[in-house]
């Protein structure tokens, strides 16, 4: 695909959570406790009117739906603030700071005085019906490969309430991340390539993790890439959580695109107009599918469900692929159907006769509908209303697909792939949060700041790989899975630097490989493991076995991991003993040769695990030393 | 200090005068070092520092610009100016039981200006059903004007102003009548219209809310169209307040406008009924009612009763306080004083000199707690025996806010000391009760 051809154009925001001790606007903890009762409440929310007298786009789409919203609130992390219940504190001024430094890094230029919005969300995710938002810093730059990407904005952001549950009539969240710190670098849409983006996101990743202060961890990382291509509208796609599938998804919205602007041109060829499409009205055929095969139809009848169909004048042969599997305007018609009216899919007529539908019963509906040679149908069994709600959404996309390719909000699918979700919401959203005084970014404040800037990470990777004699590789994968932390905590007790290193990145690669949840162990049982090793009470050749214990027994402690799997170290008699007996048992069978390999391999048959290796092999030398100065 | 100009005083203002900007006007601002920013002028908050000047970008974010007497502000043009296109009203059906809004003040429904975060009050029917179109389905609704006010800025007077224009309601033959009241002193103003329209033959509805509509998730609206099918359908006559019963939106609880306070400062369920129950609750679109000792819809026991009479005070006791508050209020001309005593009713002893200087003058002493829950008995400890032997009355289960208002209300009818206090023992609005129950404070029991 030559992007450069067909005018790409992407803007990457990296949002990242921020690890401060309290939320944005309230002063819980960001993490829950867990031994708290979970509250559970529900909302509605309403779109309030703008003075427009327009209803924003996304809000429509979610005030359409007008479900029942369900809140689980854990005490322990969140208050009335998430709840709704009181008005949000002074904003949270460690998460100020942690922005204040990243725009440093970035060069981009603070605001004077920082002003919170309210920006609409009405889909629930924000109790409020808006998420808090301000503008830290503007400008700046992050150098990809040499060339400069402009940055536009840095803001700090609420965090959303995480969807647990969505229903047609109700959705259910969890408060607990709601109101976590999220800081959200923008770039300028210039970015050509697919490859330039991941690298774009890495980059400022890299900034972000600088200042030591972000969280880590799934779900903690989102990036929304806007991609365009000369002469369609913006795609939005949201919370991408890997960077390996940013180059994915923009190749293939730049396919999807591509396609759908080459079907405006051959429908605008074929003389299709907007008003032609709109004019279509949906038609009841469920009498045609009485005795269907279809099983999705069939199912749908016994619910009580009616068979609608639809005209498309002048769409025969666009619905399906045309060579690239992958983009099709059926589906996206087919998403619509389902982002609007919550149906299950729709049936179109470019892959009819299939999925049961026989070629005489899509022989009747062509008649029903008065079908010409050019025409195409889509078809969707349902309840009445969702049905009808469904046609109608295909109607407003296919008359749009005549004209343009729209904008849209959509989400990123695991295989790199993208969904419709919703419309893009309109720019008259946002109006001041007016609960919360502005902060002036005083010249005090930038000047701290300025004093205590933290190293770059390749600053940092320099600096550990001179101190702890470690290679660049290792030092970089230990930045990258984001460990330095633990790394250090690690040698501080003890632990040998290049080991410690090895087994938070190779270690845990590996199980984590093997299926172990090993990320859900915390941190602190890994400590006192390895404070069981360096006192001697097991060998380090037992971190795998016991990590692995640990992650499927959350309850047990470190030590009873150790003793449960049988890798406690022995009384040192016992070792001592048992060496003295093998060495004697070897030089017996052969005087003459040195006995150390022979006593060392039978040794860890029975202390692997248990006693370290280097310590064995030091005794065996010790043991045979004084046999030898006894004999003299 | 220079007189503010949107909010901008000082040297912000000058150099936006000269300039010749107008609030939402396109503008360049251009610093000394050179940066340039483009945007919406925006109203200035009044407590706001000086110095700075506040744009929205075109991405729709405000932002503060420090300014100094170098910076150039220039105007580019006239930004998008709001053309309000009125979104169809639903059609009211005048075969619906016909209720009337009345709006004193706090918004209820609102619109907002994205452009610069004006807020603006729906006052019309035509606004508020467009706003909220479920009433439609319920009740015919008109909407009025009566006053503008905060609640706090509300004197008996305007109760009086209120009272009038509900009798007019009542008189006129609507089926009930909605006020919408700003919450802070909503059952002061809802215990005086009880005392006023006592007996009352329709329901009289106040409702506020606790989150402001202008935004999306603000209680207005659901304690709005639970007001209007109270005030259209309840099978009683009484004043009560429909507010929220928890932080859910789907239940809201009405209590009797004489039992109830405001216990939360900024929570959706800050009303709650004190030594009483609520007497409904509306859920799902059905009103359940929950005591069956109401005033019912249509009898004939009404009587309107106007006037309040501002000669009375509440005091609450603390430790240290002193009794010379008496004589303050002695001095001011006060013809009863309400106190708000510790547990069964008590003051310290040291006050019965001036108490009994002040029921000797006529001057109405009576008792509550500020327990808030139970009843005041003065009998028990001998403090509240000497306290009641210098005149002062205990007034049972009333809540010391109903007490002040009810006195305020009698006042203004009773002459002498003894009507007084047959008036303030006798119950008018179901304000007082012989029986007291088990306290109800299970948030989750509705």
């Amino acid at each position: 695909m030559n992007y450069q051809e067909l005018g790409l154009r992407v803007g990457v925001e990296i949002h990242r959570q921020l690890d401060t001790d309290r939320k944005l606007f309230c002063h819980c903890r960001t993490s829950p406790t867990g031994d708290e009762k979970i509250i559970e409440f529900t909302r509605r929310l309403r779109e309030t009117q703008s003075e427009l007298g327009e209803i924003d786009p996304a809000a429509r789409f979610e005030m359409k739906k007008m479900r029942r919203i369900i809140y689980r609130a854990d005490p322990g992390c969140t208050c009335l603030v998430e709840m709704d219940e009181e008005p949000p504190h002074r904003l949270n001024e460690e998460a100020v700071r942690i922005a204040l430094t990243v725009a440093r890094l970035l060069n981009a230029r603070p605001v004077d005085e920082i002003h919170v919005m309210r920006k609409i969300v009405i889909d629930g995710s924000n109790t409020t019906g808006f998420q808090r938002t301000c503008i830290v810093a503007m400008g700046g730059r992050v150098v990809v490969d040499g060339q400069e990407i402009p940055i536009q904005t840095i803001t700090l952001e609420e965090d959303a309430a995480r969807l647990v549950e969505a229903k047609p009539t109700y959705v259910v969240y969890d408060l607990s991340r709601l109101g976590v710190p999220l800081i959200e670098v923008s770039t300028a849409p210039v970015i050509t390539s697919p490859e330039q983006a991941a690298k774009t996101a890495y980059a400022i990743g890299k900034i972000l993790r600088a200042t030591g202060k972000v969280k880590r961890g799934i779900g903690t990382v989102r990036q929304d890439l806007n991609v365009s291509i000369r002469g369609s509208g913006i795609t939005e796609v949201k919370g991408v959580q890997e960077l390996d599938l940013i180059p994915k998804i923009i190749d293939y919205e730049a396919r999807r695109l591509n396609h759908l602007l080459g079907l405006v041109e051959k429908l605008k060829q074929r003389g299709i107009t907007p008003e032609m499409v709109q004019s279509e009205r949906p038609i009841d055929v469920t009498d045609i599918f009485a005795s269907t095969s279809s099983k999705v139809i069939s199912r749908k009848l016994a619910e009580g469900g009616r068979v609608y169909a639809l005209r498309l004048p002048g769409f025969a042969g666009l619905l399906k692929s045309h060579g690239d599997e992958a983009v099709r305007l059926g589906r996206d018609l087919s998403e619509y159907a389902k982002a609007w009216a919550g149906v299950e899919g729709i049936f179109h007529s470019d892959e009819l006769p299939g999925y049961g539908i026989s070629h005489a019963e899509v022989g009747s509906v062509v008649t029903r509908l008065g079908l010409g040679e050019h025409d195409a149908f889509v078809m969707v069994a349902d309840r009445q209303h969702e049905a009808l709600e469904a046609m109608e959404a295909v109607r407003n996309r296919a008359a749009e697909a005549t004209v343009a390719v729209p904008g849209e909000t959509r989400g990123p699918r695991p295989d790199g792939t993208t969904f419709y979700m919703r419309p893009r919401p309109g720019s008259a959203r946002m109006y001041p949060e007016t609960d919360i005084p502005p902060l002036v970014v005083t010249r005090q404040l930038l000047e701290e700041i300025e004093s205590s800037l933290p190293p770059t990470l390749d600053e940092l990777a320099a600096r550990l790989s001179e101190r702890y004699g470690l290679s660049r590789q290792l030092v970089w994968e230990l930045i990258d899975s984001e460990r330095l932390s633990e790394f250090e905590e690690l040698v501080g007790i003890g632990v040998q630097p290049s080991y410690a290193a090895s087994f938070l990145t190779e270690g845990y690669k590996e199980l984590r490989r093997e299926g172990h949840p090993v990320d859900e162990v915390s941190f602190d049982k890994v400590k006192e493991y390895f404070r069981l090793v360096v006192e001697g009470l097991t060998a380090k050749e037992s971190a795998k076995q016991v990590l692995t214990y640990l992650s499927h027994n959350p309850e047990a402690s470190a030590l009873e991991a150790v003793e449960k799997l049988g890798l406690k170290a022995p009384p040192m008699e016992e070792v001592v003993e048992q060496i003295d007996r093998l060495i004697a048992e070897a030089l017996s069978a052969q005087p003459k040769s040195d006995p150390t390999g022979q006593v060392m391999g039978r040794l860890m048959k029975t202390y692997r695990g248990r006693v370290d290796g280097s310590l064995l092999n030091e005794l065996i030398k010790k043991r045979l030393k004084l046999l030898r100065e006894g004999r003299e | 200090m220079t007189e503010s100009w949107h909010g901008y005083r000082g040297l912000a203002r000058d150099l936006l005068i000269s300039a010749g900007v107008d609030v939402g006007d396109e503008v360049e601002v251009v610093k000394p070092d050179g940066e340039v920013y483009r945007g919406y002028l925006m109203s200035r908050y009044e407590h706001a520092e000086e110095g700075y000047i506040v744009l929205k970008l075109r991405n729709g974010y405000n932002i503060g610009i420090a300014i100094t007497k170098d910076t150039i502000v220039k105007r580019l043009g006239p930004g998008p100016r709001p053309a309000f296109r009125r979104p169809e009203p639903p059609h009211l059906d005048p075969s619906l039981p016909r209720v009337s809004i009345v709006s004193t003040g706090g918004t209820i429904a609102s619109r907002i200006d994205y452009r610069t975060g004006a807020v603006k009050p729906a006052l019309t029917s035509e606004d508020l059903i467009t706003l909220v179109p479920e009433i439609a389905e319920i009740a015919y609704v008109e909407a009025e004007v009566l006053l503008s006010k905060f609640s706090e800025n509300m004197t008996p007077s305007d109760w009086d102003v209120i009272a009038r224009k509900m009798d007019e309601k009542i008189r006129n033959g609507y089926s009930g009548v909605v006020v919408s009241h700003g919450t802070d002193t909503m059952h002061y103003t809802a215990a005086a219209l009880s005392f006023a329209l006592a007996g009352t033959p329709i329901p009289i509805v106040l409702v506020g809310a606790q989150r402001s509509s202008d935004r999306p998730s603000s209680d207005a609206a659901v304690n709005l169209v639970a007001a209007v099918r109270v005030a259209a359908h309840a099978p009683f006559g009484e004043v009560v307040i429909a507010m929220h019963d928890w932080h859910s939106d789907d239940v809201i609880a009405v209590h009797r406008g004489t039992r109830v306070v405001k216990m939360h400062t900024s929570s959706r369920d800050a009303f709650k009924s004190v030594n009483a129950r609520p007497i409904a609750y509306v859920r799902d679109g059905e009103i359940i009612l929950n005591d069956q000792t109401v005033n019912r819809r249509g009898g004939d026991g009404y009587s309107f009763r106007p006037g309040f009479s501002d000669k009375a005070a509440l005091i609450k006791f603390y430790p240290s306080l002193g009794p010379g508050i008496i004589d303050y209020f002695l001095d001011k001309g006060a013809r009863g004083i309400i106190l708000e005593g510790t547990g069964l009713g008590h003051v310290s002893s040291e006050w019965i000199p001036a108490l009994r200087r002040a029921t000797s003058m006529g001057v109405f002493v009576g008792m509550t707690s500020q327990c808030r829950y139970g009843r005041v008995n003065m009998y028990v400890y001998e403090n509240g025996r000497d306290i009641m032997r210098a005149g002062v009355t205990p007034l049972e289960d009333m809540l010391s806010e109903t007490a002040l208002v009810k006195l305020m209300w009698v006042l203004a009818r009773a002459s002498d000391l003894e009507e007084v206090r047959n008036y303030m023992l006798t119950p008018i609005a179901g304000e007082m009760s012989p029986r007291t129950l088990p306290t109800r404070m299970r948030p989750d029991a509705a």
